[in-house]
C-alpha cells in the first residue's frame, strides 16, 4: 500500500497497541525547559521511579530567562528558582543540560537542529507546542504536556492515536521581499487557526523543496498556529548538507548508512490524504496579522476585512473594519523567538538595514535563538550594522514572544513581531501584536510605521 | 480560547501544580490594578458550578498544562464547547478534567438557558456520555474514546501502564538498535 512519510515514521516506532485504544509510540528525543518539566520530575519522585533513557532527553533553560546579564543571578526570584530546579533535575537524573553559560544554550527549538541532535526520520516531543519546528527535517516532531513529559521520562513512549494526514502543496517561485514567514502566515489565514486542528501536515511542492533548512523550519514551526499538532518537508540533500558536521550529527560510513535510510523518507505515489489544500507561490504577498489569532491575517497592503464575529478581537486591538494597517505608527519591532531567530533571519535583517538607521520612535528588540547565533552575528559583522542602527541586540531565550521575562509591550502598544502568536496580552498585558517576517518587521523599524519591504528593495 | 488566555505566561514560574486558580482567566478576571472586572461572567454570583461553557477551539495555542491545573483548581471538571484544541484535549483528561465537546447548535441553546435562568443544572453522565440540560430535558450524546473513558471511569494513569510494559519497550529499542 501506497505511504506517506508520516505512516513511514509512525509505524517504525509502534512499540505495542492497545487494542480500541492507542498506540504506544517510542520517543526518539525528548527536549525539556524550565516551565513545563518541574512538576514532571516531582511526578516522578512521587512515584519513585528513574527517567528511562536520560541520553535521550536534551535540556535548556529558554522560556524564562533574561536577555541580558545572563552572567548574572537572575534577579527574579520565581524565574531564579524555575531555572535553578531545572539544573538540579538534570543533574539528579543525568540529563545533558545546556545552561544559560553553556556555549550551546538556547532556545530547544533552535539548538535541536543546530546540534545535529534532531535527524530524519525521528521521533520528537517536547513540553512546548512548537516543537513542530522539527518537522522540518521529516520528522514527527509535535507539542506535549507536562503529565506527556512525565510519561515520557518514565518510559520513552507515550499513548498516542494517530492522526488524520493534510498535504498542503505550494508550487513555484516566490517574488522579491517574500519568505518563509510569509508562505506560513498566508496558509494560515487560509486554513483559519483551528484548520488543521486533528491533523498532521505534511508540507510539498517546489517552494519547500526551494527553501533552506532554517526557513523549513519557520512554515513547520507554526503548524500548531492553525491546530496541527506538526508538520513535516521531505528530507533531501539540503537536510543532509545541513546535518553533516554538526555536533552531534553521525559521520562517516555511519552518516552515509543513515542517508540511505533517509532517502526513503518520502511519501509514495498514490499515498492517500484526508485533506488536500494547492497554493501558488506566487500568489503569496508580504502577510501581516490584524487581530488576535494567527489565522486573522491579510496581505500588507491589504484593508482589514468585514468579517463578522471578528468584532471583539479588533476591539482589542484598537482597529477597524476596512482600515490600512500599511502607514500607521508602531513603537515596537521585536525580531526574535524559535519561529525567526535564525542566523539567516538576522542575516537578512542586516541586509535591509545596512546604511540605514532605525525611526526615532522605535524600540528594536533582537533577540538571537542560541549562543551559535549570537556568535555568528558577531563574526560576521551583522552586529555592528544592526546595533550601529540603533537596534538593541540581546543574549537568547524566548524573550517577548511570551512575555514570560522582563521583555514586554506595554499596555496599548502595538508590536510588529516575527514570533508566532497575537493571542491578547501574549507579549504583556494588553500589548498588541502583529505577526510579520523578519523583513517586514525591519522595514517597519526603519520607518516607524508599518511598511511593504518591496518599496525598499 | 487560547491557553494565554486561561493563564497568561506570566504567572507559570510556579514548580508545582497546585494554586493556578489564582489566575485563571486573569486578564479577563482582573483589571490592572488587580481589581475584579464586575462584568466578567466568573466574577458574578449568579454563575457557579464545576462546568465551565466555553467557545470553540478551546485552549488553543501554547500546550502548557498549567491551563487544565488553573481550570481543575478553581473548581472545574468539565469543560463544554463546540471544538477543542488537540493537546488542550489530552492535558485535561490526563488531569480528571472532562472535555466534552457539543454541537454549536446546542452549546448555542445551554448558553442561552444558562444565561436565561443562573439556576439551571447541567448534568454531565460520563458512563452514558450525556450532557443533558435538567428542566427541559435536553439533551446530547459526546464522544470520547473507550480507552481514555476506562481511564477516567478507574482512575487509571497513562504512566503506571507505560511503566508496566517496560520490557517491551526495552525489547524494542535491542530489535530496532540490531537494525
Amino acid at each position: 500500500m501506497a505511504k506517506t512519510i508520516f505512516d513511514k515514521i509512525w509505524e517504525k516506532h509502534v512499540v505495542d497497541r492497545i487494542p480500541d485504544g492507542p498506540d504506544v509510540l517510542y520517543i526518539d528525543r525528548h527536549f525539556i525547559h524550565e516551565v513545563t518539566s518541574p512538576q514532571a520530575f516531582t511526578g516522578l519522585e512521587r512515584r519513585g521511579i528513574p527517567v528511562f533513557r536520560p541520553d535521550r532527553t536534551f535540556a535548556s533553560p529558554d522560556h524564562n530567562v533574561p536577555t541580558i546579564n545572563q552572567h548574572l543571578t537572575i534577579g527574579d526570584r520565581l524565574s531564579r528558582l524555575q531555572v535553578e530546579k531545572l539544573t538540579e533535575n538534570c543533574n539528579k537524573h543525568n540529563i545533558r543540560l545546556f545552561h544559560l553559560m553553556h556555549e550551546n544554550h538556547g532556545i530547544v527549538h533552535i539548538i535541536g537542529p543546530e546540534l545535529g541532535i534532531t535527524q530524519p526520520g525521528q521521533t520528537i516531543v517536547c513540553g512546548d507546542s512548537h516543537t513542530a519546528t522539527h518537522g522540518a527535517f521529516g520528522t514527527i516532531a509535535f507539542g506535549i504536556g507536562t503529565s506527556e513529559v512525565e510519561m515520557v521520562l518514565a518510559s520513552q513512549c507515550l499513548l498516542q492515536y494517530k492522526p488524520r494526514q493534510m498535504r498542503i502543496t505550494v508550487e513555484g517561485e516566490l517574488k522579491p521581499g517574500v519568505v518563509a514567514k510569509d508562505v506560513i502566515l498566508y496558509i494560515i489565514s487560509k486554513l483559519s487557526a483551528d484548520g488543521g486542528t486533528g491533523y498532521f501536515v505534511e508540507y510539498a511542492g517546489s517552494a519547500f523543496r526551494n527553501m533552506s533548512m532554517e526557513a523549513r523550519m519557520t512554515v513547520c514551526n507554526m503548524s500548531i498556529e492553525m491546530g496541527a499538532r506538526g508538520g513535516l518537508i521531505a528530507p533531501d540533500k539540503i537536510t543532509f548538507e545541513y546535518i553533516k558536521g554538526r555536533k552531534y550529527a553521525p559521520e562517516g560510513s555511519e552518516l552515509d548508512k543513515k542517508i540511505r535510510e533517509w532517502k526513503e523518507l518520502r511519501t509514495d505515489e498514490g499515498a492517500r490524504f484526508d485533506m488536500e489544500y494547492k497554493f501558488n507561490a506566487s500568489d503569496i504577498p508580504p502577510m501581516i496579522t490584524y487581530g488576535t489569532n494567527p489565522g486573522m491575517g491579510i496581505p500588507v497592503d491589504h484593508p482589514i476585512p468585514d468579517k463578522k464575529g471578528e468584532e471583539r478581537s479588533l476591539e482589542y486591538m484598537g482597529l477597524e473594519k476596512g482600515q490600512r494597517l500599511l502607514g500607521m505608527p508602531v513603537n515596537y519591532v521585536f525580531i526574535g523567538s524559535c519561529t525567526n531567530a535564525r542566523i539567516e533571519d538576522f542575516r537578512a535583517v542586516a541586509g535591509l538595514v545596512k546604511g540605514r538607521q532605525k525611526a526615532p520612535n522605535i524600540r528594536a528588540y533582537l533577540i538571537p535563538g542560541s549562543k551559535q547565533v549570537e556568535r555568528q552575528i558577531d563574526e560576521e559583522g551583522l552586529r555592528e550594522i544592526l546595533a550601529g542602527a540603533g537596534f538593541e541586540i540581546r543574549q537568547p531565550g524566548c524573550s517577548a514572544c511570551l512575555g514570560m521575562n522582563e521583555d514586554k509591550v506595554p499596555r496599548g502598544e502595538y508590536c510588529v513581531s516575527t514570533s508566532n502568536r497575537n493571542f491578547e496580552g501574549r507579549q504583556g498585558p494588553e500589548s498588541r501584536t502583529i505577526l510579520a517576517s523578519p523583513l517586514t518587521a525591519a522595514a517597519t523599524a526603519l520607518s516607524g510605521k508599518i511598511t511593504d519591504v518591496r518599496t525598499l528593495i | 480560547m487560547d491557553t494565554d488566555q486561561i493563564i497568561p505566561a506570566r504567572f507559570l514560574k510556579a514548580t508545582d501544580r497546585e494554586g493556578f486558580g489564582d489566575n485563571l482567566f486573569r486578564d479577563w478576571r482582573f483589571d490592572e490594578n488587580d481589581r475584579p472586572k464586575q462584568n466578567f461572567i466568573l466574577n458574578c454570583k449568579e454563575y457557579g458550578g464545576s462546568i465551565l461553557l466555553a467557545g470553540k477551539n478551546f485552549g488553543s495555542g501554547s500546550s502548557r498544562e498549567h491551563a487544565a491545573w488553573a481550570l481543575f483548581d478553581f473548581g472545574f471538571r468539565v469543560v463544554v464547547s463546540s471544538f477543542f484544541a488537540d493537546i488542550f484535549r489530552n492535558n485535561a483528561l490526563n488531569n480528571g478534567l472532562l472535555p466534552v465537546q457539543v454541537s454549536d447548535g446546542f452549546l448555542a441553546m445551554l448558553m442561552e438557558s444558562v444565561e436565561k435562568d443562573p439556576s439551571l443544572e447541567i448534568e454531565v453522565d460520563l458512563e452514558k456520555q450525556r450532557i443533558r440540560l435538567s428542566g427541559t430535558g435536553e439533551e446530547e450524546i459526546f464522544e470520547i474514546n473507550a480507552y481514555k473513558k476506562q481511564c477516567l471511569l478507574n482512575g487509571y494513569d497513562d504512566i503506571d501502564y507505560l511503566v508496566s510494559i517496560l520490557d517491551k519497550v526495552r525489547d524494542f529499542e535491542k530489535i530496532r538498535d540490531n537494525a
